[in-house]
Parts: structure tokens; C-alpha cells; sequence
């Protein structure tokens, strides 16, 4: 039978977090995601599963803490805004090198600095782009609705596991505080069923001792581990996901992810009332990012216009896959504040419908 | 008597445990780190606790100490080793959880980690080597470091008005209720390392036991550092690093030491 709720999606997070197994969470308080916490300390996870979670001292902690747990190959993850985010990339970039799966989640608020509280997706650069020193990748999640804060939680961890790679689900203020119904996903067993081989769980006579690492002095075994990496990231592409609405006759195309996705999805009904051919793709991966989608679209729509809670973020990757065939433009409102349909419809009109 | 007549099995009355690895260590001859690891890794052989004890090694000269130690192990980012520790703890709590940490790491950008960890009383053993110094990035100031001792970027001597005094961290953290056993302890002379390892044993035991963290710093040497033979510098420990930092329990059972 169906188990229906309504939540917050940040509550939604932790629920699905305590029904994937988890085994550890550590974290640390920051609006607008103090709810994942929480809500997590009130269901006694302790009991219902014998999830682990705790109050770390800093941001800088709890993604340690995530460290040192992921490396014995339990189900670890952490979750913070921003701020909290940034503190995190060293830890972030160490989980990378090191090649441990773990998820985080980044409910994004306005910036640059202590910013705002209010919704943004101004972080796409450091989510998609490595974020942390080195060259790394997260796989990234974007969810548009609370169901997809719930069902993401265990994609996560699946494609964290697989690729042996921290997964970020990368959303904002708006998703994260917005009720939505959800259907909650079944509980599922604290076991993990993938290779334990390189876990470290104490050394028993069968095996060679397991370290877990990013350290590399030498440069050519560093060269040939950066290697291994690119191509993991490379594989990572049978992984993409997105969606299409109203793709197929669009004459002009929206990219849009996230809470900016929803409202894109209004602007394609409301422009299709008018008979305009508008259509969306939104991105559930951003990385990998549906780059041969977006490419294969370029060559039958007159125009593409990436709409981001951001100066511009999303778009340079929109730009790198049409590659030219046809002028791709953005819109989009910084700083916490957010498009209405009108706004977009609008820009939407100004550049691609002139000519109607 | 023939020289092999005397070396033989049957004569044998010391050897190297199994535990440490047959790697060449890294650390420069006359450092004291050699020894700590070998005494840890003596301790975790007569226990018997190798398949149940996971090591934690994070940026210093020891950085590379899993290269020496055969039990599992995890690097950790610079200062972030007790939050490493605790992840693992809290998760595997039948564990011997360590941390091996050098005076940069836990006492400048690990205090926070260092503290809380301390202060949640979480049942693992931290092993503190001071020694004053930034050893591995090549002899800066350490927040250790004795007034007036020089160092790269204390080339005049530590001035305690601007650069702060020395910090006696472990003196800082012993009062915590979650910490159940602290002492300071050294390794250049045979009597204090038999101390050191009965040290080593009983933190081991306070961590099977579950009665809370327990601490050890070893006040070592820096011979490159300090720029002084091996010989010297332990003198040298010994004339002015042991009135500052004194030897002896601080903390047992749960109570501080008067």
C-alpha cells in the first residue's frame, strides 16, 4: 500500500534518509536546512534503525566525520546551506581523492558570503564544477519536487556507491521548505551489498592492510590516479537524467533545473495556452549534464534560454553543448529573489517570440 | 664463543613486532616517532586487537605512518583527525579507534576537532606527539613552541607578546568530564619508554573498557628542527622542554591528578 505524507522537503530528505538505511548522519545547524536535522533527532533513527546521527561542532567536522565513516563502507551523509557547503570542500575534495561514497546535500541559499536566507542557485559552479582544490567531480542530483527530495536520497547513494564518489543533491530555500505530498519510500535494511574489499574494519589475517588515502607523493602514480578518475566521471555520462516537456514540436527550448524548473513548467502551460511552441528540459543530473540531449535539440529549435536562480551559472554548460548552432541565452534573478512566470514569459517573448 | 653460536633462535630475547611493516621509515634518524609507532604496535600485538583496530594518520610528519603500521588505516586532512575518528567511533563502537597527531595538527588547526572530541568523551585514544615544531614543511613555529625557541618563522625566538605564548593543550582538555585518562610521557631513554608503553597499554584498556578518551602526548625531539644532533636535543628536551611541558599522569580514573 501506498504511504502518503505531507512534508517539507527537507523533512522529506530525512525521512527517506532513515528509510535507505543510512547509517550515519552528521551535520550541522544552518538555515534554510535545519529541518533535516531536526527531524532526524525527533525519530529516534536510533531506534527505528539504529541510524547514528549527530551534532557535529562545525561543518568542517561533520564532513570528517563523514569521511572517516565512509571509508568502512558504511552509508554516510551530511547536509548544510551554502555557507555550511563551502566550509565543507576541503573535507569535500579529500572524500573525492580518496574515492568514498557518500551523499550531501546542499540547500542553497543566496550569496556571495553570508548572503541571504532566501532560495538561490547560485552554487552550480561548485557543485558541478569540483568546488574544492583538484580535479574532481560529484555526481549531481537536482531535485524539482518533495518526491524528489525523498526518491533522490537512495539514487544517491546508489550512484554514490557504484562509482565510489561522493553524490551531492543540489537543491534550494524553495524546494527544501515547500510541503508537497509525498509517497515515502519502503524501509529498507542497514545492510550494503557492494564490494567491501577496500574498507578499512580492522586488518584480519586473510587480507593485506586497507588505507584509505588522497595522498600521493609520487607525481606519475598521482598522474595515473587522476587518470582512473577522469574516467570515472567520463563513465558517469550512462547516468544522465532529465526531463522533457513539450519538447518534441518546441520551436524555442527552456533549461531550467530545481525550484526554477517548476516555474518553467508553468511558463511552457501558460505560453502553450497562447499557442506558442515552448518547451523545457530540465536537468535532474547536473553532472553528468544532458549535454547530448541539449546538442541533438540545438539542431531543430531556433533558440535555447537557460532560466537559474543565478547571474549565469547553468548556461556556459547549455552554451558548450549547442556549440553555436543557435543562440542560447539567460535569465534569471540573483540574490534570493525569485522569477515569476510573467517575468520569464516575458524575456521568453522579448527574445524568441518577436517575430510571432 | 663464536659469534653464531650466539645468534640464535633459541637466544632470542627482543624482536620487532610483525606489526610494523618492512617499509624504511621516513622519519629523520634520532626522532622519537620511530619509537612511538613501534610501542603502539607492540601494544596492539599483545592484545591481540590487529583485526579490530583502524588507525588514523593526518598531515605532519606522521602523515605517512600507515606506510608503517600493518593495521588498517585512514589518512586524515590537516587537524580533522579526532572528527575522522569519531565517524569511524560512532559507527563501529566494538573498535579500537586512534588518532596519532603532531602538535601543528592537534593544538593550532585541529583545536576545535580536538576539544569537542575530547569533550563528547568519545571513546577513542589520542596519541600527541609534541614537539614543538613544524617538522615535515621544515621547522616553523608550532603553537608548542617554548618562548624565546627559534624556529623559520620564529627566527629571532617566540616572542610571547606577539605570537602568543605556548599553548598546554593537554592540560586544557584533561578537566573535561569525557576524557577518562591523560598523561605526558617521553621516548629518549630506555625508563621512559617502558613508561610510555604501560601508558599505550592502559589507554588501549580504557578504550575496551568504553570508560571515555584517553590521551597521551609524548614530548619528542626535533633533532632536524631544532637543528641540533640527536644526542643534543634530547638534552635539550630535557633542560627545557620538560619544565614547561612536566612528565606524568594528569588525569586517571577520571580524575585529575593533584
Amino acid at each position: 500500500m501506498k504511504e502518503l505524507a505531507l512534508m517539507k522537503g527537507n523533512e522529506a530528505i530525512a525521512e527517506a534518509a532513515i528509510r535507505a538505511g543510512v547509517d550515519g548522519y552528521f551535520g550541522y545547524p544552518i538555515t534554510p536546512q535545519s529541518e533535516v536535522m531536526e527531524y532526524l533527532m525527533l525519530q529516534k533513527p536510533e531506534e527505528r534503525t539504529g541510524m547514528v546521527v549527530l551534532q557535529a561542532e562545525s561543518e568542517v567536522a561533520s564532513i570528517n566525520m563523514v569521511y572517516g565513516a565512509a571509508g568502512t563502507g558504511k552509508k554516510v551523509m551530511t547536509s548544510s546551506s551554502s555557507p555550511g557547503i563551502s566550509l565543507m570542500q576541503e573535507g569535500i575534495s579529500y572524500i573525492a581523492g580518496a574515492e568514498l561514497p557518500c551523499l550531501i546535500v546542499n540547500v542553497v541559499r543566496g550569496g556571495p558570503g553570508l548572503g541571504t536566507i532566501q532560495p538561490s542557485q547560485a552554487d552550480y559552479f561548485q557543485s558541478t564544477k569540483g568546488g574544492g582544490h583538484g580535479d574532481y567531480r560529484l555526481i549531481v542530483l537536482a531535485p524539482a519536487s518533495v518526491q524528489e527530495m525523498a526518491d533522490y536520497v537512495d539514487l544517491g547513494f546508489e550512484l554514490a556507491f557504484k562509482y565510489r564518489n561522493p553524490a551531492l543533491i543540489l537543491t534550494d530555500g524553495l524546494i527544501g521548505q515547500m510541503m508537497e505530498k509525498v509517497e515515502l519510500p519502503a524501509q529498507k535494511e542497514r545492510t550494503n551489498k557492494f564490494d567491501q574489499s577496500w574498507v578499512i574494519t580492522g586488518k584480519t589475517e586473510d587480507r593485506e592492510r586497507n588505507i584509505i588515502t588522497s595522498l600521493n607523493l609520487v607525481a606519475d602514480l598521482q598522474y595515473e590516479h587522476n587518470l582512473k578518475l577522469q574516467e570515472k566521471y567520463k563513465k558517469m555520462e550512462e547516468d544522465v537524467m532529465f526531463e522533457k516537456i513539450e519538447c518534441d514540436d518546441a520551436e524555442f527550448l527552456l533549461i531550467a533545473y530545481g525550484s526554477s524548473a517548476r516555474i518553467c513548467q508553468k511558463v511552457v502551460e501558460i505560453a502553450r495556452g497562447r499557442g506558442k511552441k515552448i518547451g523545457l528540459l530540465r536537468p535532474q543530473t547536473l553532472f553528468p549534464f544532458p549535454t547530448v540531449a541539449i546538442s541533438k535539440l540545438a539542431r531543430r529549435v531556433k533558440g535555447m534560454m537557460s532560466v537559474e536562480l543565478s547571474a549565469g551559472q547553468m548556461v556556459e554548460d547549455v552554451k558548450l553543448a549547442v556549440n553555436g548552432k543557435v543562440p542560447v541565452y539567460h535569465y534569471g534573478m540573483l540574490g534570493g529573489k525569485i522569477h515569476s512566470p510573467e517575468d520569464v514569459l516575458s524575456e521568453v517573448e522579448d527574445k524568441f517570440l518577436g517575430g510571432y | 664463543m663464536d659469534i653464531k653460536e650466539i645468534i640464535r633462535p633459541d637466544n632470542l630475547v627482543y624482536k620487532r613486532t610483525p606489526l610494523l611493516t618492512d617499509a624504511t621509515l621516513s622519519y629523520c634518524p634520532g626522532c622519537g616517532h620511530g619509537t612511538i609507532h613501534r610501542l603502539i604496535m607492540e601494544v596492539v600485538e599483545e592484545m591481540g586487537i590487529q583485526s579490530e583496530t583502524i588507525g588514523i594518520a593526518p598531515v605532519g610528519c606522521s602523515v605517512l605512518a600507515y606506510e608503517f603500521m600493518d593495521i588498517d588505516m585512514s589518512q586524515a586532512a590537516h587537524g580533522r583527525a579526532p572528527a575522522v575518528a569519531t565517524g569511524i567511533k560512532r559507527l563501529w563502537e566494538d573498535k579500537f579507534v586512534f588518532t596519532y597527531q603532531g602538535d601543528g595538527d592537534l593544538a593550532a588547526i585541529g583545536t576545535g576537532e580536538t576539544i569537542h572530541a575530547c569533550n563528547r568523551g568519545e571513546n577513542i585514544t589520542i596519541f600527541f606527539v609534541n614537539n614543538g615544531i613544524y617538522g615535515m614543511t621544515g621547522g616553523q613555529m608550532a603553537p608548542t613552541t617554548l618562548e624565546g625557541m627559534k624556529s623559520s618563522t620564529s627566527p629571532y625566538g617566540r616572542n610571547n607578546k606577539t605570537m602568543g605564548p605556548p599553548i598546554k593543550i593537554t592540560e586544557m582538555i584533561a578537566p573535561l568530564p569525557g576524557v577518562h585518562y591523560v598523561t605526558r610521557q617521553a621516548v629518549h631513554k630506555p625508563g621512559p619508554v617502558r613508561k610510555s608503553k604501560k601508558a599505550i597499554r592502559k589507554a588501549f584498556e580504557v578504550q575496551k573498557e568504553k570508560k571515555g578518551l584517553s590521551f597521551i602526548e609524548f614530548v619528542s625531539n626535533c633533532n632536524s628542527g631544532w637543528k641540533m644532533t640527536p644526542n643534543d636535543s634530547n638534552i635539550w628536551m630535557e633542560e627545557h622542554m620538560f619544565p614547561f611541558y612536566p612528565m606524568g599522569d594528569i588525569k586517571v580514573d577520571g580524575k585529575l591528578v593533584k
